[in-house]
């Protein structure tokens, strides 16, 4: 097992940039998912770590060595590939022994870990079968199989649950997440489901337009998002935005929004007058009558337990989760305020977020 | 529950229609069997029946076109004849009847041997090199890619005969002429394009994260390709091969031109087969058959990688 230690990777192809200079640190055992939307760079970042592209400039360590120009065979890595890869010619067994084979292992051990494996992830009964008859979930597991026999030093997988469907899909983000703390082998995932980034990842790594625009935990990133890419991709319905002018004192608790003044955590920065935008989440949203917002109420998504109100306000629609028990009318005039201390506000022209009170609370808690 | 059941089905054709189908098949199957069937015929005629008008359908089988085909024969007095003891074998009987005697092997094997070097040769070395540039094509960055794959293309745009005479020239200059290894090299060369694009479209369609798992898992990229790529490109390459094969085994142009005594092929070996008095056509009849037996037999062994879809159900896209 192993730390992976990106450091600021560059990957272009032709005139097209599709990393820039991402770095972070992957500590050993932990689970690390790369999340962007499709095009973001994620994938690239991956197959540079594996070796199968070769960066522009910066540098890949594993345990410390620098491994960015070798070759993949030379890396002791796995790979897990959202086709799984399973050879159409050979059976369950010889699959999932393939790797070892290279390795010049001896049948008869060889055998020993195929079986292992197998048992680690349930499919003894399939050791025999033929590939092409697999269910989908049968396959991700012997990929996963073909993956873990080696013993590598860490796991990298591409999207490994995006061609099954929803049920199965389910079933397998735990059984991966089992797998990996049964292991604790250094993952890397990639995907562009932050549902399951969120079910799965210690640490998340959001990506837009090849640059990484966080790295945190799973719940940092939705409390505490570094940008407003990452405000916004994450979260489902995701972060209001209200866009507004204004300026910034250090330890400034307010800021003035329209005719109301509205309670921030206290700015750690100062900032001249520029233009901002206060980011809300739907949950933070609270009907008051005397609230700071006034809107006209456009729809309500009923969702069970909550329900997603679309409000149409001065500064835009803005949606407020609610509980289901009360009940809206379509036009109806609602008032709205928000939960102070959960308020994020971003520089618009740069996308950044601005340091404030917030960003001290519970870091790590 | 209920069902509705309906007459026929909206997907399925009838059978009527099957049977009308169907019959067409067998009809035009016959259709294109009919001259074949007519050369197998007429290699088991006797010279006379071969060339007897109306054309015969019933007649005595003989195998005097096969004895022909393979021996040489000298005419010899009645008297000579009888002085030399009983018959060397049967063809010896069939041309003792005719007032002959089997002088020697005809030319007919060393011919067929040479179609056999020639066509398997070409046929292994177009599809080996259409293989690895196939894979090239397929898998790198090929500066000018596109601009190659069309002229290799280009070589077929135009009948290889027309290039002939310049052919003649240049194989005489440096010693090709009349070679196997001249002919191997002049079919490879027209049937490397056809390889190239064939096996191109096949390596495309197997997904590159084989051989990227191979790589991960410790093979370098030419054993992925061993032991990854080219199991699952079997049903192309076979595919490929036969094409390749029939051209390089039925090329008679080139090899009218390009070969004489030493490398000359089965095809124009065969017409120019001459007997008593004009063209042997149960002799040439018996070399048609026989030389179809080759492709028959490559093609009916190949039949199972032409058949199996091998990669099917694998890989979900």
């Amino acid at each position: 097992m192993a730390q992976i230690k990106v450091e600021a990777l560059d990957k272009s192809f032709g005139t097209f940039h599709a990393v820039k200079s991402a770095s972070f640190t992957v500590e050993d055992g932990q689970f690390l998912c790369l999340l962007g939307p499709s095009g973001c760079g994620k994938t690239t970042t991956l197959r540079m770590i594996a070796g199968l592209e070769l960066p522009t400039a910066g540098t890949i360590r594993l345990d410390g060595e620098d491994v960015t120009m070798n070759r993949a065979s030379a890396r002791d890595i796995a790979f897990v590939f959202q086709l799984f890869a399973l050879y159409p010619h050979m059976n369950v067994r010889r699959n999932i022994g393939f790797p070892l084979k290279c390795e010049g292992i001896s049948a008869a051990e060889r055998d020993r870990r195929v079986v292992e494996a197998a048992r680690i992830l349930r499919i003894s009964h399939l050791l025999d079968r033929s590939v092409s008859g697999l269910a989908g979930g049968d396959r991700q597991r012997v990929a996963l199989g073909r993956a873990i026999v080696r013993k590598p030093k860490c796991f990298l997988m591409d999207e490994p649950l995006g061609a099954l469907d929803t049920e199965m899909r389910e079933a397998m983000i735990h059984e991966l997440r089992a797998l990996h703390d049964r292991l604790g082998a250094t993952t890397v995932y990639v995907t562009h489901d932050q549902l399951e980034a969120m079910a799965m990842a210690d640490r998340i790594a959001v990506m837009n337009n090849g640059v990484v625009e966080q790295v945190a935990s799973p719940r940092d990133i939705y409390d505490r998002p570094a940008s407003l890419f990452v405000a916004d991709f994450i979260g489902s319905p995701p972060m209001n935005f209200l866009p507004f002018r204004g300026e910034l004192q250090t330890g400034a608790e307010a800021i003035r929004l329209g005719e109301r003044d509205v309670a921030i955590p206290a700015a750690r920065e100062a900032l001249a007058e520029s233009e901002l935008v206060l980011g809300v989440r739907p949950e933070h949203v609270r009907f008051t009558d005397r609230g700071m917002v006034r809107g006209e109420v456009y729809g309500t998504e009923y969702l069970g337990t909550t329900q997603v109100v679309t409000v149409k306000t001065h500064y835009g629609a803005l949606k407020a989760r609610s509980s289901s028990s009360k009940s809206f009318q379509t036009g109806e005039t609602v008032g709205l305020d928000f939960r102070p201390d959960t308020l994020s506000i971003f520089d618009k022209a740069s996308g950044r977020a601005i340091r404030t009170a917030l960003h001290e609370r519970g870091a790590h808690g | 529950m209920t069902s509705v059941t309906t007459a026929h089905s909206v997907v399925e054709p009838s059978a009527t229609t099957r049977r009308f189908a169907g019959s067409l098949v067998v009809l035009y199957a016959v259709i294109t069997m009919i001259p074949l069937v007519w050369i197998m015929l007429t290699a088991f005629k006797s010279p006379d029946d071969a060339i007897s008008y109306p054309p015969k359908v019933m007649f005595k089988p003989s195998l005097e076109g096969f004895c022909n085909l393979f021996t040489t024969r000298s005419r010899q007095t009645p008297e000579f004849i009888r002085s030399l003891g009983p018959p060397q074998g049967l063809c010896d009987s069939i041309a003792r009847e005719r007032n002959m005697v089997v002088a020697g092997p005809s030319n007919y094997v060393p011919r067929f041997v040479n179609s056999l070097i020639i066509a398997f040769g070409s046929t292994v070395l177009a599809v080996a090199l259409g293989t690895l540039s196939a894979y090239g094509f397929s898998r790198f960055r090929v500066p000018l890619k596109d601009d190659l794959l069309f002229f290799i293309l280009s070589t077929r745009m135009m009948p290889p005969i027309a290039v002939a005479i310049p052919i003649y020239l240049m194989y005489r200059t440096i010693g090709l002429s009349d070679t196997r290894l001249g002919m191997i090299l002049l079919y490879t060369s027209v049937n490397v394009s056809l390889a190239v694009w064939l096996l191109k479209g096949f390596i495309d369609e197997i997904p590159r994260e084989y051989e990227e798992a191979a790589m991960i898992d410790g093979y370098t990229r030419f054993q992925a390709f061993v032991k990854v790529v080219l199991p699952q490109a079997t049903t192309g390459i076979a595919a490929t091969a036969i094409f390749c094969l029939i051209f390089a085994w039925n090329e008679y142009a080139f090899a009218v031109l390009l070969t004489s005594g030493n490398a000359q092929t089965a095809p124009p070996f065969i017409p120019i087969i001459i007997g008593e008095g004009g063209q042997d056509w149960p002799a040439v009849a018996a070399g048609t058959t026989l030389f179809l037996v080759p492709i028959v037999v490559f093609t009916v062994l190949l039949r199972k990688h032409l058949l199996r879809g091998i990669t099917f159900g694998a890989v979900r896209k």
